[in-house]
């Protein structure tokens, strides 16, 4: 097997099969289809992970790809081979649990080698991979324990060490930090995408969490009612969103809807009822019929006391350009929200960092203020 | 004036009001008096049950080498192992049924399951001694099969039990650790061998013992479906009463007490674990 250095995008290697490719599932649960007809590859050593609002299908086609579901319609390969009819037991994959699913009356060597013991892998060789897979993980000297005995977080180490022993060609993790407090949370996303790059395993991940997925994944699909909204990396997820679901669900946005005036190979200009003229510094393409949405991230606009706004060196004068009075603030510590009511009536949310320990009293509820952001700023949405 | 040591009686202080603790101790009274009675006159030296006249222990003795009585008690317990066998594989495998499986008429099994434990006993014996006579049980097999009618009997009224308390054991398992199992590749049959039965195996404990006791103690339907041949203990204390209650049979009940209240012991406390460890992380 093939792996790639990991976050590299391995999307259009013809001499690279993918790993996984889901052709045209569907899954329904009655009348109601929690996947609709999707198709997709993944490519080996991807850190791949579905990102989506509970519900949304995310896990149902993780656990197809495990074999604990079936799909009503479509097929799924697995390294070339269609696993139609293939049991769970017996699919290249491994699986990492939500709850991790250690086996509560085995000590954590007895769990991470049931696999091996299932496989009738001679006992030296359980030893010494055992071993191999408890170091990996960081769990050496803890064979002994009883998972009872364990913090959630070695627990979930022992459920990763499970599955790797193994040696899968794919490992699928199921909303894989969503039990353990923030600190954790931030120190496993980083240890993750580590031993991901470590095995050189491709990994598929589920998450409802747009943080964790934008810190490990290479590439990120946003799932939404069955359907694939978008497939990106983060960066181009963040930046480039395709849609007002994914601009929305992936951080924080505003959004207005306007009339696109002008939509020339090297500027656009939309109106906004409610924000203004909106000038980019690029075309639209695609097929639209006027009436689009911007889509504004808070931490792309720059804040100043009303009529001090230096005029935009990039857009034409009055473009790019709002004013408001500030009506909520919410000091993060790093960063200062605020919510700045427009004379229109809408609500605009604005991000600054505080840079020096002062900066968060340079403005207070109800200044006024105005808003200038750059022409490369704005994304304009058709859908 | 002196300082008060002792603070005030709070609301939820029950056991500090005397009142409380008078009607405690009444209530253990009526409760356990006849039984101490009953086990103190099994010490007692004389034919009779009213008047204290010394300590022996001869009526133990007695009880030893009354062989009608030790035949009855060996029956007792050859019933008691067998029911629990049965039970525990039926009362199991229908806990696992009713717990995995979704299929029609779901609810009316369950309620079927329960029948033998509302239904009075003596209605249970009266139907038992009907149906064996129906269908023309035989009753002169040798040993232990003569013993066959019986077992049934109490296994009819025992693996409900036991379904019952394997069944909320089961209600506290992690699927996704069986799920896990198969992942790594287990089959069917390993996957519930290795997970489910583990995680089964102190309901079961304590599903076994309490069908053991309730098969050795077990009185009213035992009446009915016992022959002239297959006396068990519970029925021999009652016919030996029927003559006279002599300190023998105060032995032998309390030899039976013993032997109970031991099993029943046990069995809590693996209730108990169990309960604790299904409250602990999945």
């Amino acid at each position: 097997m093939t792996t790639f250095p990991p976050n590299r995008v391995v999307q259009d290697n013809a001499a690279i099969k993918p790993i996984i490719q889901i052709r045209n599932v569907t899954k329904r649960f009655g009348q109601l289809a929690a996947v609709d007809d999707v198709s997709l590859d993944i490519m080996p050593g991807e850190f791949f992970v579905l990102l989506g609002p509970s519900g949304c299908g995310k896990t149902t086609l993780l656990r197809m790809i495990a074999g604990f579901e079936l799909p009503t319609e479509g097929q799924i390969l697995i390294d070339g081979q269609d696993m139609t009819g293939v049991p769970p037991n017996q699919r290249p994959v491994n699986m990492v649990f939500q709850s991790y699913a250690v086996f509560p009356h085995m000590n954590v060597r007895d769990n991470v080698a049931y696999g091996l013991k299932i496989a009738r892998t001679p006992k030296k060789d359980i030893r010494d991979r055992v071993d191999e897979a408890l170091a990996l993980v960081k769990l050496d000297g803890l064979g002994d324990r009883m998972p009872d005995q364990l913090s959630g977080g070695q627990r979930q180490r022992v459920a990763l060490a499970r599955s790797l022993v193994m040696r899968p060609k794919v490992l699928l993790l199921d909303e894989p930090l969503s039990a353990l407090d923030a600190k954790l949370r931030a120190a496993m996303q980083f240890e993750l995408a580590d031993l991901q790059e470590k095995v050189g395993i491709t990994f598929v991940t589920v998450t409802h969490d747009q943080d964790e997925a934008l810190s490990m994944a290479s590439r990120i699909a946003v799932v939404n009612k069955g359907l694939i909204a978008q497939m990106a990396t983060p960066s181009d997820l963040y930046e480039y969103p395709a849609n007002r679901f994914v601009a929305d669900f992936v951080g924080s946005v505003n959004l207005f809807e306007g009339k696109l005036i002008v939509d020339e190979p090297e500027r656009a200009v939309v109106e906004c009822p409610e924000l203004g003229r909106v000038y980019i510094n690029h075309g639209v393409t695609g097929p639209h019929e006027g009436t689009v949405h911007v889509a504004l991230r808070p931490e792309k606009i720059s804040l100043y006391r009303q009529g001090e706004a230096p005029p935009a060196p990039d857009a034409p004068v009055g473009h790019n350009l709002a004013d408001g009075v500030i009506k909520g603030m919410s000091y993060l510590g790093d960063i200062t929200v605020f919510q700045i009511l427009m004379p229109s009536g809408q609500v605009m949310r604005v991000s600054r960092p505080n840079l020096s320990r002062f900066d968060q009293e340079d403005f207070t509820w109800e200044d006024r203020v105005s808003m200038r952001w750059h022409s490369s700023s704005p994304v304009v949405l058709l859908a | 004036m002196m300082r008060r040591l002792r603070p005030a009686i709070a609301p939820l202080d029950y056991t500090r009001r005397w009142s409380m603790r008078l009607w405690v101790g009444l209530v253990m009274f009526f409760l356990y008096a006849p039984l101490v009675a009953l086990m103190v006159f099994s010490f007692n030296d004389s034919r009779r049950n009213i008047v204290w006249r010394g300590f022996t222990t001869k009526y133990y003795d007695k009880v030893m080498h009354n062989d009608m009585l030790m035949e009855a008690l060996g029956n007792s317990l050859t019933i008691a192992f067998f029911t629990t066998i049965i039970s525990l594989v039926l009362g199991g495998l229908a806990a696992v049924m009713l717990w995995r499986f979704r299929f029609p008429w779901k609810t009316a099994v369950e309620g079927a399951m329960a029948l033998p434990i509302v239904v009075p006993e003596i209605c249970f014996g009266v139907a038992m001694l009907i149906f064996f006579a129906q269908i023309g049980w035989p009753t002169d097999m040798p040993w232990p099969f003569s013993l066959g009618a019986i077992t049934i009997a109490h296994v009819t009224f025992c693996f409900p039990f036991v379904a019952m308390v394997v069944r909320s054991r089961l209600a506290s398992f992690n699927r996704e650790e069986e799920e896990a199992a198969k992942d790594l590749g287990a089959s069917e049959w390993q996957a519930f061998r290795d997970v489910l039965l583990p995680h089964m195996k102190p309901g079961l404990i304590a599903g076994a013992l309490l069908a053991f006791t309730m098969s050795l103690d077990d009185f009213v339907i035992t009446f009915f479906t016992s022959g002239p041949n297959t006396i068990t203990f519970p029925v021999k204390v009652y016919s030996m009463v029927r003559f006279s209650v002599t300190p023998e049979v105060n032995a032998a009940s309390t030899l039976l007490i013993v032997l109970t209240v031991i099993m029943t012991s046990v069995a809590l406390y693996f209730q108990n674990r169990m309960a604790q460890s299904g409250k602990g992380p999945a």
